[in-house]
């Protein structure tokens, strides 16, 4: 464990950047050496960088259709449960056989959206870690502009490749700013 | 370096004289930041007076009952399910807003998207109201949820009433989870700012530790691209579902196969003009006019020309579809509209301010006039509740038998709760611009130039202190 001299934990080297398209630049000269613990952060999503740091698709696609899935059949078993055995209600006399199924969709729809939507949020958060109280980046004040203005760039320390004068030149040739040691604690 | 002027099919910038991020950063905030102006108390005192009047009237029709209403036979449905499908429509266009035109990639989107959506959930908060208190006896209201009980009551899940309590309830649940996703990254902006400790505490624990990592980014966007996707067919199928409570009904004008689509394309057009009648004084008194540009203002009024023109064609053929079928209730039906007791609310709010004031949206002038635009909106809104009143009341008042002819007179209950819920949308609304950031800041900041990372800065053309153009 990488420790600064005044004994705090490192958690990474970080860099501030100019512009977005400065740190998209960046993200790819990092990716193409062959970092993997590392991320950069903007104020707003920039337009292919997920290619530039080489992530793929977000697979949080895959919780949406699980969510949307248990909706529907929940829909389907609350619906179909009663009716066809546990409580069969007639209403003023109205068929309730095979053919009224059609009036079942629109609840399996919404209970679809529903639940596919409430996939949607938690899984955003659960995949991003979030919420969270703390991370090692707040440590860093000019950091605060990341909701503002600020692009940054930020490698751990814990990556394999992390060594403090290669990660320092590297950002530099990137055209990173501010280049300073982010601790842990 | 071409100069824009020189570029006749350049697009016209969504934020105007080429503000920078920390500008869109500053202003936004600022409006949160700063103490609350005088106009904000006068304003809020007075619609948090009517909305508690609203409340007492409500506290005063449960503990009485639905008799304190002007609501008989054979109109038993009136100003409360009109107020119902008044305020479920107005909520549609902020669905519209930030779901439809975000997957039809409308960056323009971004400066309203907020606010729009904060619209809808106030919007049907108010709806939400009416529904529930119009059972009657709102302790039993726990009947319409598939509650297992021993009394063996189920919900009748074939009923266009069930469908209407999951479609509302889905879609404000709906709604407030991609409102909030859309609000994080800006909650995160608010606590970054924070001064005191306890917005520091507040921002902090609502923005969830949110940081701009790219690899949140990623399933963020993800995230937001599948809640858009979502409330695409649920803001088209809540309207639908609203009119089927009509149209699953015997009832000569109720009993149309053209309900769901004029309610979908009416629901748009009284919500956007909802949207207008809330952002022209907002963007007046925030000077936000570099945001909400009069480009903004103009799509809005093409929206509503379009929608209203739906709006008119659906009134049209109602009336062709009446002399068509030949049905005898379905013709007096409609010639009772028109020349019935009813007739000035069809002449004014559905002929005049629904079919005829959109249309001047035809001309540039008038989309680019705000005292026009300002005047259509407020005309789209009366229109659209006067609509909703002729459908029901208007609907319900000649029943088959003359002998069971009657007229619906609202008391003063009827009144005071409908004003009561215009208080507690627009306190609503108020509290929201003072304590949350009423422009989705990371959002605009995507439609500024220097947002795309192939943007090389031309530094020549950055003209500060320009002058503000219209066009």
């Amino acid at each position: 464990m990488m420790r600064t001299p005044a004994g705090h934990k490192v958690y990474a080297m970080a860099a501030e950047y100019p512009s977005a398209a400065a740190l998209y630049e960046a993200a790819a000269r990092v990716r193409d050496a062959g970092f993997r613990r590392w991320d950069v952060y903007s104020p707003f999503p920039i337009h292919g960088m997920d290619d530039a740091m080489g992530l793929g698709k977000s697979w949080l696609s895959g919780w949406v259709l699980f969510g949307g899935v248990s909706g529907l059949l929940t829909a389907a078993l609350v619906e179909f449960g009663p009716s066809w055995g546990l409580y069969r209600l007639d209403v003023h006399g109205k068929p309730w056989n095979f053919w009224t199924v059609p009036a079942f969709f629109p609840i399996m729809f919404e209970l679809t959206v529903l639940f596919g939507a409430f996939a949607a949020f938690f899984a955003m958060l659960g995949m991003n870690g979030l919420p969270r109280w703390y991370h090692p980046m707040f440590n860093w004040e000019r950091f605060s502009r990341v909701t503002n203005d600020g692009f940054f760039l930020a490698i751990e320390a814990r990556d394999p490749r992390f060594t403090e004068a290669g990660v320092r030149q590297l950002l530099e040739e990137t055209g990173g700013e501010h280049i300073t040691v982010v601790h842990e604690d | 370096m071409i100069k824009e002027t020189e570029r006749p099919l350049a697009r016209v910038p969504l934020v105007l004289n080429r503000r920078n991020f920390s500008w869109l950063t500053e202003r936004v905030s600022g409006v949160v930041e700063q103490p609350a102006p005088r106009w904000w108390w006068v304003a809020f005192t007075i619609t948090a007076s009517a909305a508690t009047f609203g409340l007492f009237c409500l506290g005063y029709q449960i503990s009485t009952g639905v008799g304190i209403w002007g609501n008989n036979i054979p109109v038993g449905w009136a100003w409360d399910i009109t107020n119902f499908v008044f305020w479920i429509g107005i909520g549609h266009a902020g669905t519209l807003i930030s779901a439809i035109l975000f997957l039809l990639r409308q960056k323009w989107r971004t400066s309203i998207n907020r606010s729009a959506e904060a619209m809808t959930l106030f919007a049907v908060i108010c709806a939400a109201i009416f529904p529930g208190i119009h059972v009657g006896r709102v302790w039993m209201a726990w009947y319409l949820a598939p509650v297992p009980n021993n009394w063996g009551i189920w919900p009748n899940f074939r009923s266009a009433l069930m469908w209407d309590v999951f479609a509302v309830s889905t879609y404000f649940t709906v709604s407030v989870l991609f409102w909030y996703t859309g609000l994080i990254p800006d909650l995160a902006t608010l606590r970054d700012r924070a001064t005191s400790k306890i917005r520091k505490f507040l921002f902090g624990l609502f923005a969830c530790g949110w940081r701009g990592s790219n690899r949140n980014w990623r399933h963020y966007e993800m995230a937001y691209l599948l809640l858009a996707g979502l409330s695409t067919p649920l803001v088209l199928s809540v309207h639908s579902v609203v009119s089927f409570d009509f149209a699953t009904s015997i009832l000569p004008t109720w009993h149309s196969t053209i309900f769901p689509p004029y309610f979908v394309a009416g629901a748009i057009f009284g919500g956007f003009a909802m949207v207008l009648t809330l952002l022209i004084p907002a963007r007046a008194i925030f000077k936000l006019y570099d945001v909400i540009t009069a480009q903004h203002i103009d799509k809005m009024a093409k929206i509503i020309l379009l929608t209203g023109s739906f709006v008119a064609y659906a009134y049209t053929m109602e009336f062709f579809v009446a002399w068509y079928s030949g049905n005898s209730f379905e013709r007096f039906a409609f010639w009772n509209r028109v020349f019935g007791p009813y007739w000035w609310y069809w002449w004014l709010g559905m002929l005049f301010c629904n079919c005829l004031s959109p249309q001047l949206f035809w001309f540039r002038w008038c989309r680019r006039n705000i005292l026009v635009v300002f005047f259509v909106a407020m005309c789209v809104n009366a229109g659209m509740w006067f609509e909703r009143f002729i459908i029901i009341a208007g609907g319900l008042h000649r029943d088959f038998l003359p002998s069971s002819w009657g007229i619906f007179h609202a008391s003063w209950v009827d009144i005071w709760t409908y004003i009561g819920t215009l208080g507690i949308f627009t306190s609503l609304f108020l509290l929201f611009i003072r304590f949350l950031p009423m422009i989705a800041m990371s959002e605009v900041k995507t439609a500024v130039p220097e947002a795309d990372p192939h943007y090389d800065m031309p530094a020549q053309s950055i003209s500060p202190g320009g002058k503000e153009r219209t066009r």
